[in-house]
């Protein structure tokens, strides 16, 4: 436990010592403020108008599935580069605190930039008379999305030397779960069903919306859960390279 | 304390070290010498869990290197070839970061720290980035985080390599130091720093080990097999001739370098036909104008071992 705790300690530190990661955290704040300053001049004249944070939400989906592979991009492919994973995984450290203390570090990071904006649940609550339900399920959802959209990144990551090639691999897987609900719409029967389950977006529609479903909590569960196991055998399999 | 068996590693179709055995005992410092490509990166990372060996065994300590990885790693301070370090830490923060890694409790950290900061003279660098220190001071970090945790086992992969003569001896005479104490294996291509470190010595090449001996008697085996340059005023035709009559002469090649005659003249084993050249020479009213011995390079030294093998 305390390597997991080193190793999320020394990469929280570089995160917050590091101008990408700032850059990346203030891009999130600046789009899902533009999302949510939309949704609130869309309310002017809309004889009932609704004070809630979807439009902010629908945006945080689309803007963390270019920043969860932004952050996680470094985190094992740079010490595939740098050669410093030759003793790191000659030290006594377990290759899955390796990768859990690495991913913990990053789910800090978004966990953080995700707080930030409850300046505008604040903004809101002043203002308005919003129903708080809807937003902490909401919240909820996006942290469990974000969560599992890093880990699909930590893969990639590990898979790779080159940050590049991580970030724009883990895009692409991401962008493929994110749009499967249009290809469940061209779809029918069984099919439809068990693509529009695998998406990643469709299940983050009905925290939107306010409702806590135990299934898509266990979904983002799983499928993160899943995607961590696979960087841990990714990362076990470099050895035999 | 270390046992290798039919070490063999498989980088693609090609073997990098195939059938390699040694052993390593408590305390022992032991040399891996071989020219570029032999295998000695290769070797170091199966010692140290790094990978395994596409076929055969090696035991640390009673401890499988692939079944019993932890217990090995627990016990292996490592040196890697590129002392690949995380350059956006400060040494301290950095040595304590191994030291966390490595499972040390943390009041030891503390007190190691220091003391590997003053083994390896890191005193003012304490707080410096690693990417601001020169390539010198980085292996110093590297032998620092290297030896942190007291480890029964040292692998220094190349510790001299990219260091000024200074800091070179400095680290040869620490590496001695440390091997009083440490079980230390190293690889290296310089000859004479093997011979001035270790106690044994595994000629490597090609993969195979084509020798293995204390650094004494690898001299000695591979003593009277030395050339001989000499200058000689004369016409060099002729001088090629008398000389290549001498008995225990096994060579002569011949070089004109701006008017000095020059000839290097390989030995048979054992022989010293000092005196015959000397006396040949002037018998033909020619002159001597020097005589030296060169020593054979690392790659006569390979060169020699791997034709003897042949035969
Ligand atoms: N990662 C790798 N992939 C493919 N081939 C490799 C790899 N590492 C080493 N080799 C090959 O294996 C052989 C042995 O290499 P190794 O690095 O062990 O040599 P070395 O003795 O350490 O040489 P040097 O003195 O240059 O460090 C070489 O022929 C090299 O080309
Ligand atoms: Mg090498």
């Amino acid at each position: 436990m305390r390597t997991v705790q080193a190793v999320a300690w020394k990469e929280i530190q570089i995160y917050f010592s590091s101008p990408t990661a700032y850059i990346v955290g203030l891009i999130f704040l600046a789009m899902t403020g533009v999302f949510f300053a939309r949704d609130v001049v869309q309310t002017q004249g809309n004889p009932f108008p609704e004070a809630s944070l979807s439009g902010f939400f629908q945006g945080a989906s689309i803007i963390l599935i270019l920043m969860a592979p932004a952050l996680t991009m470094r985190l094992v492919a740079e010490e595939q580069k740098l050669g410093t994973i030759e003793l790191l995984l000659t030290s006594p450290v377990r290759d899955w605190e390796v990768v859990v203390g690495k991913y913990l570090a990053s789910l800090t990071f978004l966990l953080v930039t995700v707080a930030a904006t409850v300046y505008y649940v604040i903004l809101l609550v002043v203002f308005a008379d919003p129903d708080p339900g809807p937003m902490w399920a909401g919240y909820l959802g996006l942290v469990l999305y974000g969560a599992t959209a890093l880990s699909i990144g930590m893969l990639t990551s590990t898979l790779t030397s080159n940050q590049i090639v991580a970030a724009v691999v883990a895009l692409g897987i991401l962008l493929v779960l994110y749009f499967t609900d249009y290809a469940a719409g061209t779809l029918t029967g069984l099919p439809a069903a068990i693509v529009q389950e695998i998406g990643i977006k469709s299940h983050f529609d009905d925290f939107d919306r306010g409702v806590i479903d135990t299934k898509h909590v266990v979904y983002y569960v799983i499928v993160t859960a899943f995607f961590l196991f696979l960087t841990v055998r990714a990362l076990e399999s470099r050895r035999w390279r | 304390m270390i046992q290798a068996t039919g070490l063999t590693h498989f980088y693609g179709p090609n073997p990098a070290i195939e059938d390699v055995n040694f052993g390593v005992k408590r305390g022992e410092v032991l040399g891996f010498l071989g020219p570029n490509g032999a295998g000695k990166t290769t070797t170091m990372r199966i010692l140290t869990g790094f990978m395994p060996p596409t076929r055969g065994k090696v035991t640390l300590d009673g401890y499988d290197v692939v079944e019993q990885s932890l217990d090995v790693r627990r016990r292996v301070g490592y040196l890697p070839e590129t002392v690949p370090l995380y350059t956006d830490m400060t040494v301290t923060s950095y040595l304590k970061y191994m030291g966390t890694l490595r499972g040390m409790p943390s009041r030891n950290i503390k007190r190691r720290v220091e003391d590997v900061i003053d083994v390896c003279h890191l005193e003012d660098y304490r707080s410096s980035l690693i990417a601001k220190l020169s390539k010198g001071f980085r292996q110093r970090v590297g032998i620092a985080q290297a030896i942190l945790h007291e480890p029964d086992v040292l692998v220094l992969d190349e510790p001299t390599i990219g260091i000024d003569p200074i800091q070179v001896v400095e680290t040869r005479s620490l590496i001695k130091d440390l091997g009083k104490q440490q079980t230390v294996v190293l690889s290296s291509h310089i000859l004479p720093e093997v011979s001035m470190i270790c106690e044994r010595v595994l000629i490597i090449h090609e993969g195979h080990i084509v020798a293995e001996d204390t650094p004494g008697n690898l001299a000695e085996r591979l003593q009277g097999s030395d050339q001989l340059e000499v200058e000689i005023g004369g016409p060099p035709d002729e001088v090629l001739s008398e000389l290549r009559e001498i008995e225990g002469v096994s060579s002569v090649r011949h070089r004109s370098l701006a008017n000095r005659e020059v000839y290097t003249i390989r030995l048979l084993q054992g022989a010293d036909v000092r005196d015959d050249i000397s006396r040949a020479v002037i018998a033909r009213g020619w002159s001597l104008l020097s005589m030296q011995s060169v020593g054979m390079t690392l790659e006569d030294i390979f060169l020699r071992l791997t034709t003897d093998e042949e035969n």
